[in-house]
């Protein structure tokens, strides 16, 4: 971790503040991303987890503070602009563009964002994210029949195919059965191997644990711990938010 | 690529059966022929922006009004192919200001919004013309012949149809698609959506505006309740949507029947047309949701279903 200190963050958050009228969903947050690097952001519901994400994106305007992507200031940005300077994110419940087949789903995320190709270039490159992902061979399917893993792998190539230098996955293991979970935290691992810099948001702590080398905590939106993810989860303070004060 | 040359192929020998209609006929025959290129150029090319959107525009009419205006109001001056030229600038530049005015309000907003506007420029050319003193209407006298007006119709309807072709294989076309789907994701996957919207919104309605410049002459006196009538822009809904909104040939196949249908309506049942139009489009939408395309399209499928059961 020491190597990262002297490098510029991928990502970096400093102050973040976003309210809702009088709930402040997000307040006063600060992390780092670095490069190559998977951390999970995590907490329990309403944590303002998903908020963050959506701040980084840009379908949300912070109140305050910077979000910096490689130094750059995005805070605010349109979520348009974020995404061309290289920020991709699968959402929390998964979003499929129904009159598309599995193929030009995958392209969608390919054409306008931080990669720009089309034709053959955007055509190969979608059949080899989607072998990649394990839907080779339905290409021309309508997205309707596809199941719930196979939309949530659809919409992980089409986050792909822009070649984004930080990838948000929102939730992306919900909803899965153990063996299409084991599937699922092999495939992150695969990224995370290739060196693709990576914010988690998830409930699955076995997919955190096996994935991220480092958590940021958030409990009603401020962050309460930060660190190495082992440590991390045997924070007291992070139980008790998690399992509520009885169990502490 | 051998499929896409055989369509082009028939397209060219219907464009081209389409184009002896003056030869055939110049009476009423004809004048049906007019109404129908007006309305494939019109529907088609409301189909290019609403189709993939979802946006249902209601602005027709005012883009063609203002198309046959400029038409009217400079007969006097200038030659009518530069007249033409200059509504189909004013169009364009007028559908950007709305357009970028307009885009950002979604669904139903947009609807009433483009319905108003249409009603506001009839409003504002009434009383314009009433306090310059000038009559309600304006003479339109050129010596441009119904099948020239046909003709240029049609070979509009040409121009309509390779631009849709073309934007149909383009980024944008992908672009609008994404967006009709789903907008966070195309916002999420870096589409400048409102530039999207505004590009697509402004060529749908310069065409508008054209079609109006262009049967100007047709009518030999033009007044607003003619050049904006908000009836153009319903018709050209249902047509669209009675053809079918996702091909790009779906409109054509509303405007023929619905047009002659319409004819026999207005020479048969003069009064109740209002009625039967209003009947026309709640039967449209509620059997054929997706137009004589869906049909036939559907049928095709179960046809081939049928021959591998």
């Amino acid at each position: 971790m020491d190597n990262h200190v002297t490098t510029q963050p991928a990502l970096s958050i400093q102050d973040v503040t976003r309210s809702f009228g009088g709930l402040v969903a997000v307040n006063n947050v600060s992390f780092d991303l670095h490069e190559n690097e998977v951390i999970g952001l995590i907490g329990p519901n309403g944590s303002g987890k998903t908020t963050m994400m959506n701040l980084i994106s840009g379908a949300l305007k912070p109140n305050n503070g910077e979000i910096r992507l490689y130094g750059e200031n995005i805070a605010g940005a349109p979520a348009a602009d974020i995404a061309h300077r290289g920020v991709a994110r699968t959402f929390q419940i998964v979003r499929m563009l129904p009159s598309l087949t599995v193929l030009e789903n995958a392209e969608a995320g390919g054409v306008f964002g931080h990669a720009k190709m089309w034709g053959a270039e955007l055509h190969d490159r979608a059949r080899e994210l989607l072998q990649r992902v394990g839907l080779e061979g339905i290409e021309n399917r309508p997205v309707s029949t596809l199941t719930y893993i196979d939309q949530k792998r659809l919409e992980l190539a089409r986050a792909l195919i822009s070649d984004p230098k930080v990838l948000l996955l929102d939730e992306w293991l919900a909803g899965l059965n153990p063996s299409e979970l084991r599937t699922g935290i092999a495939l992150i691992e695969q990224l995370a191997n290739e060196g693709r810099t990576i914010i988690i948001v998830e409930h699955v702590m076995d997919a955190i644990r096996s994935l991220c080398s480092r958590c940021v905590v958030m409990s009603s939106g401020v962050k309460i711990a930060e660190g190495g993810t082992a440590e991390v989860l045997a924070d007291p303070e992070v139980i008790r938010a998690y399992l509520g004060d009885e169990n502490a | 690529m051998n499929s896409e040359v055989r369509t082009f192929g028939i397209a060219v020998i219907l464009f081209l059966a389409a184009a002896t209609l003056p030869l055939i006929s110049s009476g009423y025959l004809l004048s049906i022929g007019v109404s129908i290129a007006v309305y494939t150029v019109l529907a088609t090319s409301w189909t290019l922006f609403s189709g993939p959107t979802n946006y249902i525009s209601l602005a027709v009419a005012a883009f063609f009004g203002i198309g046959m205006y400029v038409v009217a109001g400079g007969i006097d001056l200038l030659p009518f192919p530069v007249l033409v030229l200059i509504g189909a600038v004013v169009g364009a530049l007028f559908s950007a200001i709305v357009g970028l005015a307009t885009l950002r309000i979604s669904g139903v907003y947009f609807v009433i919004f483009t319905l108003g506007l249409a009603e506001l420029i009839r409003q504002v050319v009434s009383w314009g013309q009433a306090t310059m003193g000038t009559s309600s209407g304006l003479y339109v006298l050129t010596d441009f012949t119904d099948p020239q007006i046909y003709w240029a119709l049609l070979v509009l309807a040409a121009v309509v149809f390779l631009i849709g072709w073309w934007i149909g294989r383009s980024r944008l076309g992908f672009a609008l698609r994404i967006i009709g789907n789903d907008e966070v994701v195309a916002v999420h996957s870096g589409i400048n959506t409102a530039r999207a919207k505004v590009i697509l919104f402004v060529i749908s309605c310069t065409f508008a505006s054209i079609t109006g410049a262009l049967v100007a002459p047709r009518y030999s006196y033009v007044e607003p309740t003619i050049a904006f009538n908000p009836f153009i822009s319903f018709q050209v809904v249902i047509m669209a949507l009675l053809g079918g909104v996702h091909r790009l040939w779906g409109p054509l196949l509303g405007v023929i029947p619905f047009t002659i249908l319409w004819e026999l309506i207005s020479a048969n049942f003069p009064t109740q047309t209002t009625l039967l139009l209003g009947a026309a489009f709640l039967l449209i939408v509620y059997f054929i949701p997706h137009g004589i395309v869906g049909l036939i399209e559907s049928g095709i499928q179960k046809w081939k279903g049928d021959q591998h059961g």
